[in-house]
Protein backbone atom coordinates (compact mmCIF):
# COMPACT_ATOMS: atom_id res chain seq x y z
CA UNK A 1 0.00 0.00 0.00
CA UNK A 2 2.79 1.92 0.57
CA UNK A 3 4.45 2.57 -2.38
CA UNK A 4 1.06 3.65 -3.91
CA UNK A 5 0.46 7.19 -4.65
CA UNK A 6 -2.96 9.14 -3.53
CA UNK A 7 -4.57 8.73 -7.01
CA UNK A 8 -4.25 5.03 -6.83
CA UNK A 9 -5.10 5.07 -2.96
CA UNK A 10 -8.01 7.26 -3.61
CA UNK A 11 -9.14 4.63 -6.30
CA UNK A 12 -8.47 1.34 -4.32
CA UNK A 13 -10.39 3.10 -1.42
CA UNK A 14 -13.69 3.38 -3.60
CA UNK A 15 -13.06 -0.06 -5.05
CA UNK A 16 -12.63 -1.62 -1.61
CA UNK A 17 -9.75 -2.99 -1.78
CA UNK A 18 -8.72 -1.84 1.95
CA UNK A 19 -10.12 0.21 4.01
CA UNK A 20 -8.52 3.74 5.25
CA UNK A 21 -8.70 2.08 8.91
CA UNK A 22 -6.43 -0.36 7.45
CA UNK A 23 -4.07 1.84 5.30
CA UNK A 24 -3.64 4.36 8.17
CA UNK A 25 -2.49 1.24 10.80
CA UNK A 26 -0.09 0.46 7.86
CA UNK A 27 1.40 3.83 7.49
CA UNK A 28 0.98 4.38 11.36
CA UNK A 29 3.21 1.07 11.92
CA UNK A 30 5.74 1.92 9.11
CA UNK A 31 6.14 5.01 10.96
CA UNK A 32 6.57 3.22 14.40
CA UNK A 33 9.39 0.50 12.47
CA UNK A 34 11.45 3.77 10.98
CA UNK A 35 12.03 5.83 13.89
CA UNK A 36 15.59 6.27 13.28
CA UNK A 37 15.33 8.73 10.72
CA UNK A 38 13.04 10.86 13.26
CA UNK A 39 11.04 12.50 10.94
CA UNK A 40 7.97 13.05 13.14
CA UNK A 41 7.77 15.04 16.44
CA UNK A 42 4.31 13.75 17.25
CA UNK A 43 2.35 10.94 15.67
CA UNK A 44 -1.20 11.06 16.46
CA UNK A 45 -2.30 7.71 16.57
CA UNK A 46 -5.90 8.04 18.11
CA UNK A 47 -6.77 10.60 16.33
CA UNK A 48 -5.83 9.43 12.88
CA UNK A 49 -7.62 6.14 13.36
CA UNK A 50 -10.52 8.21 14.67
CA UNK A 51 -10.37 10.15 11.64
CA UNK A 52 -9.85 7.03 9.53
CA UNK A 53 -13.14 5.56 10.68
CA UNK A 54 -15.07 8.37 9.84
CA UNK A 55 -13.80 8.41 6.35
CA UNK A 56 -14.76 4.37 6.00
CA UNK A 57 -18.26 5.57 6.86
CA UNK A 58 -17.99 8.55 4.67
CA UNK A 59 -16.86 6.17 1.71
CA UNK A 60 -19.48 3.69 2.21
CA UNK A 61 -22.33 6.25 1.73
CA UNK A 62 -20.51 7.80 -1.20
CA UNK A 63 -19.91 10.91 -2.77
CA UNK A 64 -17.17 11.67 0.12
CA UNK A 65 -13.96 13.94 -1.23
CA UNK A 66 -11.37 12.91 -3.36
CA UNK A 67 -8.31 12.78 -0.11
CA UNK A 68 -11.41 10.73 2.38
CA UNK A 69 -9.24 8.39 4.12
CA UNK A 70 -5.61 9.42 3.30
CA UNK A 71 -3.02 9.74 5.32
CA UNK A 72 -1.41 13.32 5.25
CA UNK A 73 1.29 14.47 7.26
CA UNK A 74 1.45 17.97 8.51
CA UNK A 75 4.66 20.10 8.55
CA UNK A 76 4.67 20.70 12.36
CA UNK A 77 4.55 24.67 11.75
CA UNK A 78 0.88 24.33 10.97
CA UNK A 79 -1.41 24.44 14.10
CA UNK A 80 -3.12 22.06 15.21
CA UNK A 81 -6.51 22.04 17.73
CA UNK A 82 -5.69 19.01 20.17
CA UNK A 83 -2.10 17.83 19.18
CA UNK A 84 1.21 19.53 20.32
CA UNK A 85 2.44 22.21 17.49
CA UNK A 86 6.37 22.64 18.26
CA UNK A 87 7.31 24.31 15.19
CA UNK A 88 10.75 22.15 15.77
CA UNK A 89 11.18 24.42 18.83
CA UNK A 90 11.75 24.34 22.64
CA UNK A 91 9.85 27.31 23.19
CA UNK A 92 6.20 25.58 22.04
CA UNK A 93 7.66 22.02 23.22
CA UNK A 94 4.17 22.66 25.58
CA UNK A 95 2.18 24.61 23.37
CA UNK A 96 -1.54 22.63 22.24
CA UNK A 97 -2.97 25.39 19.54
CA UNK A 98 -6.33 26.36 20.60
CA UNK A 99 -7.40 26.07 16.80
CA UNK A 100 -6.59 25.29 13.27
CA UNK A 101 -4.56 26.62 10.65
CA UNK A 102 -6.75 27.20 7.41
CA UNK A 103 -4.89 24.26 5.73
CA UNK A 104 -5.38 21.53 8.36
CA UNK A 105 -9.18 22.84 8.43
CA UNK A 106 -9.10 22.49 4.75
CA UNK A 107 -7.63 18.78 4.81
CA UNK A 108 -10.17 18.07 7.43
CA UNK A 109 -12.82 19.48 4.98
CA UNK A 110 -11.66 17.34 2.73
CA UNK A 111 -11.29 14.01 4.48
CA UNK A 112 -7.99 13.22 4.76
CA UNK A 113 -6.59 11.67 8.20
CA UNK A 114 -3.37 13.35 10.02
CA UNK A 115 -1.15 10.59 11.31
CA UNK A 116 1.54 13.28 12.84
CA UNK A 117 3.42 16.19 12.75
CA UNK A 118 6.86 16.18 10.94
CA UNK A 119 9.81 17.24 12.16
CA UNK A 120 11.56 20.56 10.87
CA UNK A 121 14.47 23.49 11.19
CA UNK A 122 13.10 25.20 14.39
CA UNK A 123 10.92 27.77 13.30
CA UNK A 124 12.03 27.03 9.70
CA UNK A 125 14.99 28.59 9.79
CA UNK A 126 17.51 26.28 8.26
CA UNK A 127 18.88 23.81 5.57
CA UNK A 128 19.72 20.72 7.20
CA UNK A 129 16.77 19.93 10.29
CA UNK A 130 19.73 20.30 12.45
CA UNK A 131 18.44 23.06 14.03
CA UNK A 132 15.18 21.47 15.33
CA UNK A 133 14.89 20.73 19.18
CA UNK A 134 13.97 17.10 18.25
CA UNK A 135 17.28 16.63 16.29
CA UNK A 136 18.56 15.90 13.07
CA UNK A 137 16.46 14.34 10.66
CA UNK A 138 18.21 11.51 8.63
CA UNK A 139 17.74 11.25 4.87
CA UNK A 140 16.50 7.66 3.65
CA UNK A 141 19.24 8.02 1.27
CA UNK A 142 21.90 7.62 3.24
CA UNK A 143 21.27 7.76 6.96
CA UNK A 144 24.42 9.77 7.91
CA UNK A 145 23.29 12.48 5.28
CA UNK A 146 20.64 15.20 6.23
CA UNK A 147 17.34 15.28 4.82
CA UNK A 148 17.79 19.13 3.89
CA UNK A 149 15.79 21.58 5.48
CA UNK A 150 13.78 23.29 6.80
CA UNK A 151 10.43 20.58 5.71
CA UNK A 152 13.57 18.14 6.55
CA UNK A 153 10.32 15.79 8.14
CA UNK A 154 8.52 15.56 5.65
CA UNK A 155 10.49 15.11 2.88
CA UNK A 156 12.30 12.09 4.46
CA UNK A 157 8.88 10.49 5.39
CA UNK A 158 7.42 11.01 1.88
CA UNK A 159 10.36 9.64 0.47
CA UNK A 160 10.67 6.58 2.96
CA UNK A 161 6.83 5.69 2.51
CA UNK A 162 6.11 7.00 5.73
CA UNK A 163 3.31 8.61 4.77
CA UNK A 164 1.99 8.93 1.11
CA UNK A 165 2.71 12.76 1.56
CA UNK A 166 3.16 15.82 3.55
CA UNK A 167 2.64 19.74 3.92
CA UNK A 168 5.62 22.02 3.39
CA UNK A 169 6.24 25.14 3.92
CA UNK A 170 9.07 27.67 1.55
CA UNK A 171 10.57 30.86 2.92
CA UNK A 172 13.81 30.48 0.86
CA UNK A 173 13.60 26.73 -0.40
CA UNK A 174 12.15 24.94 2.59
CA UNK A 175 10.06 22.65 0.03
CA UNK A 176 11.89 22.59 -2.70
CA UNK A 177 15.72 21.66 -1.32
CA UNK A 178 14.52 18.87 0.78
CA UNK A 179 12.43 17.39 -2.09
CA UNK A 180 15.81 17.71 -4.05
CA UNK A 181 18.03 16.04 -1.62
CA UNK A 182 15.17 12.98 -1.24
CA UNK A 183 14.18 12.44 -4.37
CA UNK A 184 10.68 13.60 -4.22
CA UNK A 185 8.29 16.33 -5.88
CA UNK A 186 7.63 19.08 -3.67
CA UNK A 187 6.03 22.47 -4.93
CA UNK A 188 6.01 25.88 -3.53
CA UNK A 189 3.12 27.92 -4.62
CA UNK A 190 2.83 31.73 -5.89
CA UNK A 191 2.89 33.77 -2.64
CA UNK A 192 -0.73 34.09 -1.38
CA UNK A 193 -2.09 31.43 -3.09
CA UNK A 194 -2.31 28.95 -0.15
CA UNK A 195 -3.48 30.44 3.56
CA UNK A 196 -0.88 31.42 6.06
CA UNK A 197 -3.80 31.47 8.72
CA UNK A 198 -2.23 29.35 11.77
CA UNK A 199 0.88 28.37 10.07
CA UNK A 200 3.48 29.66 12.62
CA UNK A 201 5.38 33.12 11.00
CA UNK A 202 8.92 33.51 10.00
CA UNK A 203 9.16 35.89 7.43
CA UNK A 204 5.62 36.90 6.51
CA UNK A 205 6.61 38.08 3.20
CA UNK A 206 7.77 35.39 1.96
CA UNK A 207 6.31 32.26 3.43
CA UNK A 208 3.90 29.50 1.27
CA UNK A 209 2.54 26.39 2.08
CA UNK A 210 2.87 23.73 -0.41
CA UNK A 211 2.50 20.09 -0.96
CA UNK A 212 5.37 17.31 -0.88
CA UNK A 213 4.54 14.91 -2.55
CA UNK A 214 6.05 11.20 -4.84
CA UNK A 215 4.78 12.57 -7.92
CA UNK A 216 2.58 16.30 -9.50
CA UNK A 217 -0.32 14.27 -10.42
CA UNK A 218 -0.28 13.87 -6.32
CA UNK A 219 0.68 17.70 -6.11
CA UNK A 220 -2.20 18.78 -8.24
CA UNK A 221 -4.13 16.73 -6.04
CA UNK A 222 -2.93 18.45 -2.34
CA UNK A 223 -2.80 21.93 -4.06
CA UNK A 224 -6.24 21.82 -5.40
CA UNK A 225 -6.93 21.10 -1.80
CA UNK A 226 -4.81 23.74 -0.05
CA UNK A 227 -4.94 26.39 -2.23
CA UNK A 228 -7.84 29.27 -2.13
CA UNK A 229 -8.76 32.59 -0.57
CA UNK A 230 -8.82 33.27 3.36
CA UNK A 231 -10.24 36.02 4.77
CA UNK A 232 -8.32 35.31 8.30
CA UNK A 233 -4.97 35.96 5.68
CA UNK A 234 -4.61 39.49 4.87
CA UNK A 235 -2.44 38.75 2.24
CA UNK A 236 -4.07 35.85 0.53
CA UNK A 237 -5.00 36.46 -3.10
CA UNK A 238 -8.84 36.53 -3.63
CA UNK A 239 -8.42 34.63 -7.13
CA UNK A 240 -9.78 31.96 -8.55
CA UNK A 241 -8.60 27.92 -7.67
CA UNK A 242 -8.26 26.56 -11.56
CA UNK A 243 -8.39 22.83 -11.76
CA UNK A 244 -4.82 21.86 -11.16
CA UNK A 245 -5.23 18.24 -12.52
CA UNK A 246 -6.65 19.48 -16.02
CA UNK A 247 -3.85 20.84 -17.91
CA UNK A 248 -1.51 17.84 -16.89
CA UNK A 249 -1.49 15.95 -19.78
CA UNK A 250 -1.44 19.19 -22.42
CA UNK A 251 1.64 18.73 -25.02
CA UNK A 252 5.12 20.39 -24.40
CA UNK A 253 5.55 21.04 -28.15
CA UNK A 254 6.85 24.66 -28.23
CA UNK A 255 7.39 25.00 -24.73
CA UNK A 256 9.86 27.49 -24.16
CA UNK A 257 12.06 27.03 -21.63
CA UNK A 258 13.88 29.88 -20.40
CA UNK A 259 17.50 28.85 -18.81
CA UNK A 260 19.27 31.85 -16.32
CA UNK A 261 22.62 31.37 -17.25
CA UNK A 262 23.45 32.63 -13.71
CA UNK A 263 22.16 28.79 -12.75
CA UNK A 264 24.95 27.48 -14.63
CA UNK A 265 27.93 29.54 -13.74
CA UNK A 266 31.34 27.70 -12.90
CA UNK A 267 30.07 27.92 -9.08
CA UNK A 268 28.00 24.73 -9.61
CA UNK A 269 28.82 21.56 -9.35
CA UNK A 270 29.58 19.90 -12.49
CA UNK A 271 27.99 15.83 -11.46
CA UNK A 272 24.69 18.31 -10.45
CA UNK A 273 25.24 20.45 -13.84
CA UNK A 274 25.04 17.23 -15.62
CA UNK A 275 21.84 15.77 -14.14
CA UNK A 276 20.06 19.53 -14.81
CA UNK A 277 21.33 19.42 -18.31
CA UNK A 278 20.68 16.04 -19.30
CA UNK A 279 16.86 16.88 -17.72
CA UNK A 280 16.20 19.68 -19.76
CA UNK A 281 17.51 17.00 -22.71
CA UNK A 282 14.91 15.30 -22.16
CA UNK A 283 12.19 18.45 -22.30
CA UNK A 284 13.69 19.23 -25.83
CA UNK A 285 12.72 15.23 -26.63
CA UNK A 286 9.20 16.33 -25.27
CA UNK A 287 9.09 19.45 -28.16
CA UNK A 288 10.73 22.19 -25.73
CA UNK A 289 12.76 25.21 -27.15
CA UNK A 290 15.27 26.39 -24.95
CA UNK A 291 16.28 30.04 -24.55
CA UNK A 292 18.89 31.87 -22.82
CA UNK A 293 17.62 34.26 -20.27
CA UNK A 294 19.32 36.26 -17.34
CA UNK A 295 19.54 37.01 -14.03
CA UNK A 296 21.81 39.73 -13.46
CA UNK A 297 20.69 40.47 -9.87
CA UNK A 298 20.76 36.91 -8.85
CA UNK A 299 23.97 36.69 -6.30
CA UNK A 300 22.36 39.81 -4.64
CA UNK A 301 19.50 37.53 -3.13
CA UNK A 302 21.64 35.64 -0.37
CA UNK A 303 22.40 39.12 1.37
CA UNK A 304 19.31 40.54 0.51
CA UNK A 305 17.32 37.52 2.08
CA UNK A 306 19.03 37.80 5.02
CA UNK A 307 18.44 41.30 5.64
CA UNK A 308 14.78 40.81 5.23
CA UNK A 309 13.87 37.59 6.26
CA UNK A 310 15.60 38.15 9.74
CA UNK A 311 14.28 41.63 10.21
CA UNK A 312 10.87 40.15 9.55
CA UNK A 313 11.45 37.46 11.93
CA UNK A 314 12.96 39.68 14.37
CA UNK A 315 9.36 41.43 14.33
CA UNK A 316 7.76 38.05 14.21
CA UNK A 317 8.99 36.27 17.06
CA UNK A 318 9.14 39.06 19.48
CA UNK A 319 5.45 37.53 20.11
CA UNK A 320 7.00 34.30 22.13
CA UNK A 321 7.44 36.43 25.54
CA UNK A 322 6.66 33.78 28.26
CA UNK A 323 3.43 35.54 29.09
CA UNK A 324 0.57 33.92 27.02
CA UNK A 325 1.63 30.76 25.86
CA UNK A 326 5.37 28.47 25.33
CA UNK A 327 8.26 28.25 27.64
CA UNK A 328 8.44 30.57 30.85
CA UNK A 329 11.52 30.40 32.46
CA UNK A 330 11.51 29.41 36.21
CA UNK A 331 11.48 32.33 38.84
CA UNK A 332 11.88 34.93 36.87
CA UNK A 333 12.90 37.95 39.25
CA UNK A 334 10.78 40.91 37.58
CA UNK A 335 8.97 41.38 34.23
CA UNK A 336 12.84 41.43 31.98
CA UNK A 337 13.71 38.74 33.45
CA UNK A 338 11.04 37.11 32.51
CA UNK A 339 11.30 38.09 28.91
CA UNK A 340 14.68 38.05 28.32
CA UNK A 341 15.17 34.20 30.35
CA UNK A 342 12.55 32.76 28.57
CA UNK A 343 13.75 33.64 25.17
CA UNK A 344 17.01 32.86 26.27
CA UNK A 345 16.05 29.15 27.17
CA UNK A 346 13.68 29.18 24.58
CA UNK A 347 15.29 29.75 21.25
CA UNK A 348 18.12 27.78 20.09
CA UNK A 349 21.03 29.18 18.28
CA UNK A 350 20.19 29.44 15.12
CA UNK A 351 17.24 31.03 15.95
CA UNK A 352 18.87 33.80 18.33
CA UNK A 353 21.39 34.55 15.08
CA UNK A 354 18.88 35.68 13.17
CA UNK A 355 16.86 37.26 15.48
CA UNK A 356 20.00 39.58 16.60
CA UNK A 357 20.51 39.83 12.64
CA UNK A 358 16.96 41.58 12.32
CA UNK A 359 16.81 43.74 15.51
CA UNK A 360 20.37 44.60 14.19
CA UNK A 361 19.10 45.59 10.51
CA UNK A 362 15.77 47.18 11.84
CA UNK A 363 17.63 49.59 14.44
CA UNK A 364 18.14 53.23 14.29
CA UNK A 365 20.64 54.10 12.21
CA UNK A 366 20.86 51.27 10.50
CA UNK A 367 17.48 50.60 8.65
CA UNK A 368 18.44 52.86 5.42
CA UNK A 369 21.27 50.79 5.07
CA UNK A 370 19.96 47.63 5.19
CA UNK A 371 16.76 46.63 5.52
CA UNK A 372 15.77 49.47 2.91
CA UNK A 373 18.48 48.91 0.16
CA UNK A 374 17.82 45.35 0.47
CA UNK A 375 13.89 45.80 -0.28
CA UNK A 376 15.24 48.07 -3.36
CA UNK A 377 17.45 45.23 -4.34
CA UNK A 378 14.38 42.89 -3.69
CA UNK A 379 12.92 44.88 -6.20
CA UNK A 380 15.60 44.35 -8.90
CA UNK A 381 15.65 40.73 -8.47
CA UNK A 382 11.68 40.38 -8.66
CA UNK A 383 11.76 42.65 -12.57
CA UNK A 384 14.86 40.93 -13.37
CA UNK A 385 12.85 37.49 -12.79
CA UNK A 386 9.58 39.26 -14.83
CA UNK A 387 11.75 39.99 -17.61
CA UNK A 388 12.95 36.29 -18.02
CA UNK A 389 9.45 34.82 -17.78
CA UNK A 390 8.72 37.33 -20.57
CA UNK A 391 11.07 35.51 -22.59
CA UNK A 392 10.12 31.94 -21.41
CA UNK A 393 6.92 30.02 -20.45
CA UNK A 394 9.15 28.50 -17.92
CA UNK A 395 12.75 28.75 -16.16
CA UNK A 396 15.15 25.63 -15.14
CA UNK A 397 17.87 24.89 -13.32
CA UNK A 398 19.25 23.36 -10.80
CA UNK A 399 17.95 23.69 -6.97
CA UNK A 400 20.68 23.27 -5.08
CA UNK A 401 24.47 23.04 -5.12
CA UNK A 402 24.59 20.21 -4.01
CA UNK A 403 23.15 16.92 -3.02
CA UNK A 404 22.33 16.04 0.77
CA UNK A 405 25.64 16.63 2.90
CA UNK A 406 26.52 14.78 6.22
CA UNK A 407 25.01 15.18 9.31
CA UNK A 408 27.45 17.48 11.53
CA UNK A 409 29.26 18.66 8.24
CA UNK A 410 28.22 22.13 7.78
CA UNK A 411 26.91 23.20 10.91
CA UNK A 412 29.77 25.27 12.32
CA UNK A 413 29.24 27.42 9.44
CA UNK A 414 26.05 29.64 9.07
CA UNK A 415 27.44 31.33 5.97
CA UNK A 416 27.86 27.80 4.04
CA UNK A 417 24.55 26.75 5.05
CA UNK A 418 23.25 29.92 3.92
CA UNK A 419 25.25 30.48 0.36
CA UNK A 420 23.57 26.81 -0.12
CA UNK A 421 19.82 28.50 -0.94
CA UNK A 422 21.47 30.76 -3.91
CA UNK A 423 19.15 29.00 -6.38
CA UNK A 424 15.96 29.14 -4.19
CA UNK A 425 15.24 32.44 -2.38
CA UNK A 426 15.24 34.80 -5.66
CA UNK A 427 12.32 33.08 -6.29
CA UNK A 428 10.90 34.26 -2.95
CA UNK A 429 11.74 36.95 -3.05
CA UNK A 430 10.22 37.67 -6.10
CA UNK A 431 6.74 35.91 -4.85
CA UNK A 432 6.69 33.37 -7.94
CA UNK A 433 6.12 29.35 -7.96
CA UNK A 434 8.65 26.79 -8.27
CA UNK A 435 8.98 23.32 -8.12
CA UNK A 436 11.42 20.50 -7.54
CA UNK A 437 11.20 17.32 -9.74
CA UNK A 438 13.30 14.32 -9.42
CA UNK A 439 16.18 14.27 -11.78
CA UNK A 440 18.68 11.64 -11.20
CA UNK A 441 21.45 10.73 -8.79
CA UNK A 442 24.80 11.89 -7.83
CA UNK A 443 26.70 9.17 -5.81
CA UNK A 444 23.00 7.49 -4.91
CA UNK A 445 21.79 10.82 -3.52
CA UNK A 446 19.06 12.24 -4.92
CA UNK A 447 19.08 15.75 -7.30
CA UNK A 448 16.02 17.51 -8.48
CA UNK A 449 15.36 20.16 -11.13
CA UNK A 450 14.18 23.17 -10.36
CA UNK A 451 11.05 24.46 -12.61
CA UNK A 452 9.99 28.30 -12.31
CA UNK A 453 6.72 29.82 -13.77
CA UNK A 454 5.03 33.06 -13.62
CA UNK A 455 2.98 34.23 -11.11
CA UNK A 456 -0.03 31.75 -10.26
CA UNK A 457 0.72 29.80 -13.05
CA UNK A 458 0.91 26.56 -10.90
CA UNK A 459 -0.96 24.61 -13.57
CA UNK A 460 1.80 24.71 -15.99
CA UNK A 461 4.48 23.90 -13.72
CA UNK A 462 2.36 20.65 -12.54
CA UNK A 463 2.14 20.28 -16.69
CA UNK A 464 5.26 20.15 -16.98
CA UNK A 465 6.57 18.03 -13.98
CA UNK A 466 3.81 15.50 -15.19
CA UNK A 467 5.13 15.18 -19.27
CA UNK A 468 8.55 14.52 -17.37
CA UNK A 469 7.32 12.31 -15.34
CA UNK A 470 5.44 10.40 -18.23
CA UNK A 471 9.11 9.73 -19.93
CA UNK A 472 11.36 8.87 -16.83
CA UNK A 473 11.15 7.22 -13.71
CA UNK A 474 13.98 8.96 -11.25
CA UNK A 475 10.93 9.78 -9.19
CA UNK A 476 9.77 6.49 -8.78
CA UNK A 477 13.19 5.37 -7.32
CA UNK A 478 12.83 4.16 -3.29
CA UNK A 479 15.78 4.25 -1.25
CA UNK A 480 16.77 1.10 -0.11
CA UNK A 481 15.61 -0.58 3.02
CA UNK A 482 12.10 1.44 2.44
CA UNK A 483 10.75 -0.47 -0.26
CA UNK B 1 31.55 45.26 9.15
CA UNK B 2 32.78 44.14 12.51
CA UNK B 3 30.64 43.86 15.51
CA UNK B 4 32.05 43.65 18.95
CA UNK B 5 31.08 41.90 22.15
CA UNK B 6 29.42 45.44 23.35
CA UNK B 7 27.16 45.80 19.92
CA UNK B 8 25.77 41.73 20.08
CA UNK B 9 24.94 43.06 23.88
CA UNK B 10 22.95 46.17 23.07
CA UNK B 11 21.49 44.50 19.95
CA UNK B 12 20.31 41.61 22.37
CA UNK B 13 19.01 43.76 25.06
CA UNK B 14 17.09 45.46 22.13
CA UNK B 15 15.46 42.03 21.18
CA UNK B 16 14.83 41.04 24.88
CA UNK B 17 17.15 37.74 24.30
CA UNK B 18 19.14 35.98 26.77
CA UNK B 19 22.43 35.08 25.42
CA UNK B 20 24.96 33.19 27.68
CA UNK B 21 28.26 35.50 28.66
CA UNK B 22 30.38 32.62 27.30
CA UNK B 23 28.57 32.34 23.93
CA UNK B 24 28.77 36.18 23.06
CA UNK B 25 32.23 35.94 20.84
CA UNK B 26 30.73 33.37 18.69
CA UNK B 27 27.86 35.48 18.34
CA UNK B 28 30.12 38.59 17.81
CA UNK B 29 31.93 36.72 14.90
CA UNK B 30 28.94 35.19 13.55
CA UNK B 31 27.28 38.25 12.79
CA UNK B 32 30.16 39.63 11.53
CA UNK B 33 30.65 37.51 8.61
CA UNK B 34 26.73 37.72 7.91
CA UNK B 35 26.99 41.77 7.51
CA UNK B 36 30.65 41.16 5.84
CA UNK B 37 28.32 38.98 2.78
CA UNK B 38 25.71 42.18 2.92
CA UNK B 39 28.45 44.69 1.66
CA UNK B 40 27.87 43.31 -1.60
CA UNK B 41 24.62 45.37 -1.47
CA UNK B 42 26.68 48.14 -2.17
CA UNK B 43 27.63 47.51 -5.30
CA UNK B 44 24.53 48.29 -6.44
CA UNK B 45 23.02 51.64 -7.74
CA UNK B 46 19.41 51.80 -6.09
CA UNK B 47 18.64 55.80 -6.44
CA UNK B 48 15.74 55.64 -8.22
CA UNK B 49 14.19 52.00 -7.32
CA UNK B 50 11.27 51.84 -5.24
CA UNK B 51 11.40 49.29 -2.03
CA UNK B 52 9.27 46.42 -2.54
CA UNK B 53 7.88 45.66 0.98
CA UNK B 54 5.52 42.34 -0.49
CA UNK B 55 5.65 39.98 -3.88
CA UNK B 56 2.08 41.31 -4.89
CA UNK B 57 2.37 44.92 -3.83
CA UNK B 58 -1.12 44.49 -2.22
CA UNK B 59 -2.44 47.12 -0.46
CA UNK B 60 -3.95 46.13 3.09
CA UNK B 61 -7.49 45.10 2.70
CA UNK B 62 -10.49 45.94 4.37
CA UNK B 63 -13.82 44.13 5.78
CA UNK B 64 -16.95 44.59 7.30
CA UNK B 65 -16.50 45.83 10.91
CA UNK B 66 -18.91 42.59 11.82
CA UNK B 67 -18.82 40.37 14.90
CA UNK B 68 -17.16 36.94 13.96
CA UNK B 69 -16.03 35.21 16.99
CA UNK B 70 -16.91 34.79 20.65
CA UNK B 71 -15.55 34.79 23.33
CA UNK B 72 -13.34 32.08 24.40
CA UNK B 73 -11.00 33.49 26.98
CA UNK B 74 -10.85 30.21 29.02
CA UNK B 75 -10.35 28.00 25.98
CA UNK B 76 -7.46 30.66 24.71
CA UNK B 77 -5.83 30.79 27.98
CA UNK B 78 -5.77 26.94 28.41
CA UNK B 79 -2.13 27.19 27.17
CA UNK B 80 -1.05 30.11 29.28
CA UNK B 81 1.85 29.63 31.50
CA UNK B 82 -0.06 31.29 34.47
CA UNK B 83 -3.16 33.05 34.84
CA UNK B 84 -5.97 33.37 37.36
CA UNK B 85 -9.16 35.30 37.15
CA UNK B 86 -8.69 35.31 33.83
CA UNK B 87 -5.81 37.23 33.93
CA UNK B 88 -2.77 36.65 32.61
CA UNK B 89 0.01 36.56 35.42
CA UNK B 90 3.62 37.83 35.48
CA UNK B 91 6.00 39.64 38.18
CA UNK B 92 5.19 42.09 39.90
CA UNK B 93 5.89 45.26 38.07
CA UNK B 94 4.68 48.09 40.56
CA UNK B 95 5.19 47.82 43.95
Amino acid sequence: MHNKTIAEIARDLRNKQYSSVELTRHFLDRIQQHQELNAFVSVADEHALGQAEAADKALAAGDAPLLTGIPIGQKDIFCTRGIKTSCGSKMLDNFESPYDATVVEKFKQNGAVMPGKLNMDEFAMGSSNETSFYGAVRNPWNVDCVPGGSSGGSAAAVAARLVPAATGTDTGGSIRQPSSLCGITGLKPTYGRVSRYGMIAFASSLDQAGPMTRNAEDAAILLQAMAGFDGKDSTSVEQDVPDYRAELNNSLQGLKIGIPKEFFSSDLNADIAAVVNSAIAEYQKLGAELVEVSIPSLNQSIPVYYVIAPAECSANLSRFDGVRFGYRCENPQDLADLYTRSRGEGFGAEVKRRILMGTYALSAGYYDAYYLKAQKIRRMISEDFKKALSQADVLMGPVSPSTAFGIGEKTGDPIEMYLSDIYTIGVNLAGLPGMSVPAGFVDNKPVGLQIIGDYFAESRLLNVAHQFQQVTDWHQQIPQGFE
Amino acid sequence: MSLTADDVKKIAYLARLGIDQQDIGDYAKDLSNILDLMTSMDELDTGAVQPMAHPMDQTQRLRADEVAETNQREHFQACAPQVENGLYLVPKVID
